[in-house]
């Protein structure tokens, strides 16, 4: 039991300690570090241009993307050296926010299904941060149930081969500044809803694509409706074949959960020293016995998930395959960060319902609070999280599933009641 | 970094897993709750000639000379079979407050004979309801004689020698070894919501006591070593959670309602994977603990008391939910599930109650290290 690196690892440490040292936007650090969950992150300049200045600088340096293979712009990079980077890293790697769904999700996609020659166009541009992608996945009717998608790709009558493709999307981050975005639709809904679906990848910029910024309950508009309005893609951007479209989704949702060791926050150290400051009758509020409980139990949740990462580390670092327990990662983190913010507020008493962003605190945890509710939903609800749990970790059975083996068409919707 | 146990300690723990299963199954346990005995004399002999004992203690001592990462492998077993054996209060508490602060004879007298299971030892340090602190002590030492009331204490029914907490002459908080055997010493059993554990109360009148460590330095001796025994601890809780909940699992897989396995409807499965989450974090927390321990680190305060409080969070959880998930069956004395739920709320005491654990985290995290937990 250690948290030593290994002579190669410390190493490696040293050497991207120099480089991030010697390179980073120092002057966009303070900045960077202040922003908590929930809060905008770069304010004194573009934040898109600032990610794609900072993403670009490492691929120049050989230090973008770094498990992807070369040829592709990545570093051909273990994975254990991966994660030390995102250690080193620190408060900028929230620079390239931007490019997490694609270098996360929509890279490894492209990586496992497209053809070589689309591989070697769409990838170094993307590890680059040249480009950004987008997910397409959720819509207004389906988002647990995914399967469930109604956006239609009917082949073209003209003998084109191209696609024509109509319908919406939702839940998008990111769309109204990407570059490409990863799409799944529905080929066919005369066979049950897993069969009939298609993947493909597409320009943002194809006309009869529009993209409108959801307002959210925060006043933030980070996700967005992507309308597609008889949108041509060609057949050669399909990945997968015609129906295998589930099973190309799939590569894109466990990538989603594979961030490991990236050390969701649950907000305990911003209530940490917020309780060390604020007072109650007089006495730091970390002398009080109902805070402290509190506290405690927040605490441990904020140590466990860190120490849980470390274990996946440690299993990386082996050259093993960390075991399932991230699966834990964003369940806690989310929850945590709700019901801490909800606390932050009570300790600050009636003013607790005042959002100043001028205030000692920020109103970091009033961001939190306003926030806090989507991480509970996005990227796997926390009740798809528990089944997920339940069924791929321990094993328990799925669901009965009434529409598993209904034609998509006949399958009962909210709009659409079974007769 | 490698937080996780070496492989020649998880065969340690195979091998300890296989004794258990076979030395203490559920019947063994029962055994204890229904019968005279207030622990397993046949498990605890076995498990002295294992060497697991005195895993921890100095080979010069009789003991294994191992590390406590061994003794936290151990831990987590004896935690998972329930076993009813006398191992935290003589092994993680007596034997450690002689290695902590034993003069060189009291080691050689008493260390080897804790480690061969010949003699057990306790720590008495409550005296009665309420959260102990050093203003509720009133035993007290004079001219070498003990005189007060402590319970409950762990095991006192069966020890030989506990480690009392008294005052001295002066009124400074000091440690004592005490023969139970003496005259001056009488002890009664004490019925309790766990009875696979004995647990005491000890009258001191005039009994004899010889000095343990530093007099008026009591309270940090114990501080220190209740620190230690909380890991160890915590991994027994650990192990609990985990055997609760696959219990549970089993459970679920197999009972049958609405013509499917009651696993297969969400309201089961999500109590199922919330116990799995608790007993995660506890199991991450409790390696972050163990490697304070091993360490010698400076952040062992703060990492004893996170692994206490999460895995004392996470065998209570578990224990009351498997319970839950085994319906009206679960409250059966038949079914094995009341006995993780008696052990569960009596080891969430052991040491101070939960409460004083987090408040203990909380002030050592203000006092100190914030970021060592952050």
């Amino acid at each position: 039991m250690d948290f030593e690196d290994t002579v190669e690892e410390a190493a490696f440490r040293t050497q991207v300690r120099a480089w991030i040292d010697a390179n980073a936007p120092k002057h966009l650090e303070e900045e960077l570090k202040r922003a908590s969950f929930g809060s905008n992150g770069v304010v004194s300049e573009d934040p898109i241009a600032a990610g794609k200045a900072w993403q670009k600088k490492k691929a120049e340096a050989g230090w973008a993307c770094l498990h992807w293979p070369k040829e592709y712009g990545g570093a051909a990079r273990t994975p254990i050296e991966r994660v030390i980077w995102g250690q080193e890293e620190g408060a900028y790697a929230a620079l390239t926010g931007v490019f997490t769904i694609g270098h996360g999700m929509c890279g490894p996609t492209v990586m496992s299904w497209a053809s070589e020659e689309h591989k070697r166009k769409l990838l170094p541009p993307l590890a680059s941060g040249e480009h950004i992608w987008c997910q397409l996945f959720s819509e207004p009717a389906s988002g647990s149930d995914l399967a469930g998608l109604r956006t239609r790709a009917v082949k073209a009558d003209d003998g084109s081969g191209d696609w024509i493709v109509n319908g919406q999307k939702i839940w998008t981050s990111g769309a109204q500044y990407s570059d490409w975005g990863l799409l799944i639709t529905r080929t066919n809904p005369d066979v049950p809803k897993h069969k009939g679906l298609t993947m493909f990848f597409l320009d943002m910029k194809s006309p009869g694509v529009e993209v409108r910024p959801i307002k959210q309950v925060n006043g933030q508009s980070s996700f967005n409706e992507v309308y597609f309005t008889d949108v041509r893609i060609p057949d050669s951007q399909r990945l997968g074949d015609v129906g295998q479209g589930w099973e190309v989704s799939l590569t894109t949702l466990m990538n989603e959960r594979l961030s490991i060791g990236s050390g969701m926050s649950t907000g305990f150290p911003e209530l940490f020293r917020f309780c060390m400051d604020a007072e109650i009758d007089g006495r730091p509020a970390v002398e009080d016995s109902a805070v402290r409980s509190r506290l405690a139990q927040i605490a441990v949740r904020q140590s466990g998930l860190k120490y849980t990462g470390m274990r996946a580390i440690s299993a990386l670092s082996k050259g093993e395959t960390p075991g399932p327990e991230n699966s834990i990662g964003k369940l806690v983190a989310g929850a945590t960060m709700q019901d801490l913010s909800m606390f932050a507020l009570d300790l600050q008493g009636e003013a607790g319902v005042i959002w100043d962003e001028d205030s000692p605190q920020q109103g970091r945890f009033q961001a939190m609070l306003m926030r806090s509710p989507a991480t509970r939903i996005e990227g796997g609800s926390d009740e798809i999280l528990r089944n997920i749990i339940g069924e791929r970790v321990l094993g328990l059975p799925g669901d009965i599933r009434v529409d598993k083996d209904v034609p998509f068409k006949d399958i009962p919707t909210s709009g659409r009641k079974k007769k | 970094m490698n937080l996780d146990f070496s492989d020649e300690q998880k065969q340690l723990r195979d091998q300890i897993r296989r004794f258990l299963g076979e030395k203490c199954p559920s019947s063994a346990v029962r055994a204890v709750l229904e019968g005279p005995e207030s622990y397993d004399k046949g498990l605890y002999r076995g498990l002295a000639e294992m060497g697991v004992l005195g895993a921890a203690i100095p080979e010069e001592f009789g003991g294994s000379g191992l590390t406590h990462l061994e003794l936290c492998v151990v831990a987590e077993e004896l935690g998972r079979a329930l076993a009813p054996v006398p191992v935290s209060s003589s092994i993680y508490l007596a034997a450690e407050f002689l290695i902590q602060a034993g003069t060189p004879r009291q080691k050689a007298l008493w260390l080897p004979r804790l480690a061969a299971g010949g003699s057990i030892g306790t720590f008495a340090m409550s005296e009665g309801q309420g959260r102990t602190t050093p203003a509720r002590i009133s035993a007290r030492v004079e001219g070498g004689k003990l005189t007060g009331v402590k319970f409950p204490v762990a095991d006192g029914d069966v020890a030989d020698l506990a480690v009392v907490a008294a005052r001295d002459e002066q009124g400074r908080l000091s440690l004592y070894l005490v023969e139970l055997a003496a005259a001056g010493v009488r002890r009664e059993a004490l019925e309790s919501i766990d009875p696979t554990r004995g647990q005491a109360r000890l009258v001191f009148d005039r009994a004899p006591a010889e000095l343990l460590g530093t007099k008026g330095d009591g309270w940090h001796i114990a501080s220190q070593v209740l620190d230690r025994a909380a890991v160890l601890m915590a991994f027994e809780q650990l192990g609990g959670a985990d055997r609760a909940l696959e219990m549970a699992r089993d459970y679920a897989l197999e009972r049958m309602a609405f013509g499917r396995p009651i696993g297969s409807f969400q309201a089961i499965k999500h109590i199922l994977a919330d116990m799995y989450v608790s007993a995660t974090l506890a199991r991450s927390n409790c390696y972050y603990g163990a490697w304070a321990l091993v360490s010698g680190a400076a952040e062992l305060p703060v990492a004893a008391a996170t692994a206490r409080v999460s895995a004392t969070t996470a065998f209570q959880h578990c224990a009351k939910n498997n319970i839950q998930v085994h319906g009206g069956m679960g409250f059966t004395w038949a079914f094995d599930c009341h006995l993780f739920y008696r052990r569960s709320n009596a080891l969430a005491l052991a040491l101070g109650s939960q409460s004083t654990w987090e408040s203990l985290l909380i002030e050592r995290m203000s006092a100190g290290n914030a970021e060592t937990a952050a």
